[in-house]
């Protein structure tokens, strides 16, 4: 197969392409440009692409003998990923740019641009597993060492990028291999430190970078009965299950914390409640895609007139957060799923993935949430 | 295999690697007075003699450096450190189609050195105009700095006019003369310049030698001090790159008297075959006043990224032209200059003395057929 690698620079990826190349596949790698700001250095462990994340793929392209290239991407990545990012938060939601990047960068334009190139596949980094139903359809499946399984950032694929989609690392029981692999090939990036947090906040720091670009103002924090019990300096770089930096003047009737339960852009309002506030018992959402085949194509669940019929799964809210066992239906048009447990912490605009054992069967992004005092 | 990028670098020749090794095999320093110094000096000299003589340069004129960019950023800030020494004369004129060697330090001179930098207007072909410089020339102006031809779009300046308009303000001229060493004949000493920077690598010699030509009675202050093995730049001299430099000199000059026509029979084909193969396609540069060797063109919608890598996947080596940065082909600056839009996908073949009618024959089989496949990918 003539496969395409993205290159980040780091040691996942290099190794990512190097089994690549071994599984006897003709390999090309590429590095994303995607920064608008390609002056800048590698700060600790963050950013990942920068001149020198550029250069270290470069090299480690060049060890494993393949052609590279740098393609620009920055312009659909500032507008599909970094305006989504900013815009979602000044509707009061919380995205996650990586999957959005997933979604609409490294399996979209990236993949298009691969296959109408004469590529087969676009291989990258990623710890996750590509299965195949017996009807041939392609799945998702978490990969063979969970501590590093990245299938939720991957949730938003579909079966036509799936069936175009290589992750070498899916069967690898540990990070540490890859890195000791990186090492025994050569590689130089072999103890690049992980990259965390968002890669084009390279300061790290969300509710300041959030702050130069959505215009803030003062506001009131209220308790869930609604009396103010503080001000802020802008709701919406306040984050649903929040609890540091909330500043409160007025302490809690029951002394004890407070967490950010609700952000309300419209009236420049956060709301601050218990522990148990948090707690959700119900999600829903209506912008869906599904992995491979659909519940009812899987067997899961059986087609009504507005949906489907409900079938247990579990449920993921975050990329590494605990997956809780669940009921999902769909009704109206919308997935709704039911936490045999309560969902702590959820925001809207987080993105819900969905699991039958291993396997990804979908993703929805959240736009409504239920709370399980408002159920008793 | 066609390698039509001769503009980035060209192919080094056999006889420059013959003379390189030749002269790398001779020890002493050549600032040394003993002998074997004494015989590394000649062969330096040697060398910068017949680097000069191929641009009309007396060799005592002429600066040694380490690249094309050093040499120009040591003609445009040693000349505007030597005439703006009373901070009388900050003013530096040049256009915005100059490459980033000219364009960064006249930037950094503005940034650092409180310089003003004055562009003067160019045509839809990248050409000077003159009645534009002529009124912004006046008494306060430090240099102007120009590009002899253009290394983009392969558009020759008007020099003679440019140095007359500006020598009639006693105004010095640098020429950016990289592009057109080794394609136009080139005389420094005629010209009237005070500086003219050239470097060796595009005309198959090797990277890392420059040189900068400045004519007597003009102040140009140094920027890299130390030994003082050369009157405007210290650093121990390079024997082996000089010379093999000479011997690359001597065939460069030799190329441009001997093979002027059969690179414009190979640049016509070329051409040619392009106008009557993409639809759409616009030649950009002067028509006439351009090196011969170079062919620009810009396509409607082309995703120029995208038809390189599969050029490239053929073994068909040309550029975007532009400025790169971490291997990511920048929109052109020369192409904004002169009013192309970014939607606008260009292409740069640049032709050399090794370039054959198959060559060309090869990149015209199959170009139309990837123009159309990624005009739909921009």
């Amino acid at each position: 197969m003539k496969v395409l690698a993205a290159m980040s620079g780091g040691v996942d990826s290099a190794v990512a392409a190097a089994r690549a190349v071994e599984a006897g596949h003709d390999v090309t790698g590429v590095h994303l440009a995607l920064s608008r700001m390609p002056g800048i250095f590698r700060s600790g462990s963050r950013g990942c692409c920068t001149v020198e994340d550029s250069l270290d793929a470069r090299r480690a392209a060049g060890l494993l003998g393949i052609p590279f290239y740098v393609w620009d991407l920055s312009a659909q990545f500032t507008e599909a990923v970094v305006d989504d990012f900013v815009s979602e938060y000044a509707a009061g939601r919380t995205p996650n740019p990586c999957m959005r990047c997933n979604e609409r960068i490294k399996f979209a334009a990236l993949l298009d641009k691969a296959l109408e190139l004469g590529f087969d596949a676009v291989a990258t980094g990623h710890y996750a597993n590509v299965e195949f139903a017996a009807d041939g359809t392609p799945e998702l499946h978490r990969a063979s060492a969970w501590a590093k399984d990245q299938s939720y950032v991957l949730g938003v694929l579909t079966a036509d990028q799936l069936r175009h989609s290589m992750f070498p690392l899916g069967d690898t029981p540990s990070k540490d291999l890859v890195r000791a692999e990186a090492e025994r090939r050569g590689l130089s990036v072999a103890n690049k430190p992980d990259s965390h947090d968002i890669c084009f906040i390279p300061e790290g720091d969300t509710r300041d970078w959030l702050a130069e670009r959505i215009p803030m103002e003062q506001g009131n924090i209220l308790d869930t009965d609604g009396n103010v019990v503080g001000s802020h300096d802008g709701a919406l770089s306040y984050t649903v299950g929040q609890r540091k930096g909330l500043n409160l003047g007025v302490p809690a009737a029951d002394g004890r914390p407070r967490f950010v339960v609700t952000v309300k852009p419209h009236t420049n309002e956060v709301v601050v409640g218990s522990r148990a506030d948090l707690d959700i018992a119900e999600i829903g959402g209506t912008r869906v895609s599904w992995a491979g085949n659909d519940p009812v194509a899987s067997g899961y669940a059986d087609l009504t007139d507005d949906g489907f019929t409900s079938f247990e799964c579990e449920v993921q809210i975050r990329a590494h957060a605990d997956p809780v066992p669940a009921v999902a239906e769909k009704r109206d048009g919308e997935i709704v799923v039911r936490p045999n447990t309560p969902l702590n912490g959820v925001a809207t605009g987080q993105t819900a993935v969905l699991y039958v054992g291993t396997r990804v069967v979908g993703q929805f992004t959240i736009d409504r949430t239920v709370s399980a005092t408002a159920l008793v | 295999m066609a390698y039509l990028d001769f503009a980035a670098t060209a192919p080094v020749l056999d006889e420059v690697i013959a003379a390189w090794e030749f002269a790398v095999r001779q020890p002493g320093n050549a600032s040394a007075t003993h002998r074997d110094g004494q015989k590394s000096r000649l062969l330096w000299e040697e060398g910068r003699e017949n680097i000069a003589r191929s641009f009309g340069a007396k060799p005592f004129d002429v600066t040694m450096t380490g690249s094309g960019t050093e040499a120009i950023n040591l003609a445009i800030k040693g000349l505007f450190w030597g005439r703006n020494a009373d901070a009388s004369r900050p003013r530096i004129v040049t256009t915005e189609t100059e490459h980033h060697a000219a364009l960064d330090a006249v930037n950094w001179l503005v940034d650092h050195e409180s310089a003003v930098v004055d562009f003067v207007a160019v045509d839809e072909f990248g050409m000077i105009e003159l009645d534009d410089l002529r009124a912004k020339l006046d008494n306060d102006v430090a240099l102007v700095t120009t590009l002899w031809v253009s290394n983009e779009i392969g558009t020759i300046q008007p020099i003679d006019e440019i140095v007359a308009l500006a020598l009639d303000k006693g105004i010095p001229v640098h020429a950016d003369a990289v592009a057109a060493w080794g394609h136009i004949p080139l005389d420094f000493d005629a010209s009237g310049l005070a500086a003219m920077s050239v470097s060796a690598h595009k005309i198959g010699g090797p990277v890392g030698v420059g040189a900068v030509a400045v004519a007597r009675g003009w102040n140009v202050v140094p920027s890299i001090h130390g030994g003082s093995q050369q009157r405007l730049r210290s650093g121990s001299l390079d024997v082996a790159g000089t010379y093999a430099a000479g011997v690359a000199a001597g065939k460069a000059l030799n190329h441009v008297r001997e093979h002027g026509d059969r690179m414009l029979s190979l640049a016509n084909r070329l051409a040619t075959g392009l106008r009557n193969s993409i639809p759409g396609v616009v030649f950009r540069g002067h028509p006439t006043i351009r090196t011969v060797d170079n062919v620009h063109i810009t396509v409607p919608g082309l995703d120029t990224v995208s038809a390189m890598f599969l050029l490239d996947e053929l073994g068909h080596f040309v550029s975007a032209g532009s400025a790169c940065q971490a291997g990511v082909n920048s929109p052109s600056h020369v192409l904004r200059a002169i009013g192309v839009a970014d939607s606008e996908g260009p292409l740069r073949f640049t032709l050399g003395p090794t370039t054959t009618e198959s060559d060309i024959d090869e990149v015209l089989a199959v170009l139309p057929g990837i123009i159309a496949r990624t005009r739909t990918l921009a």
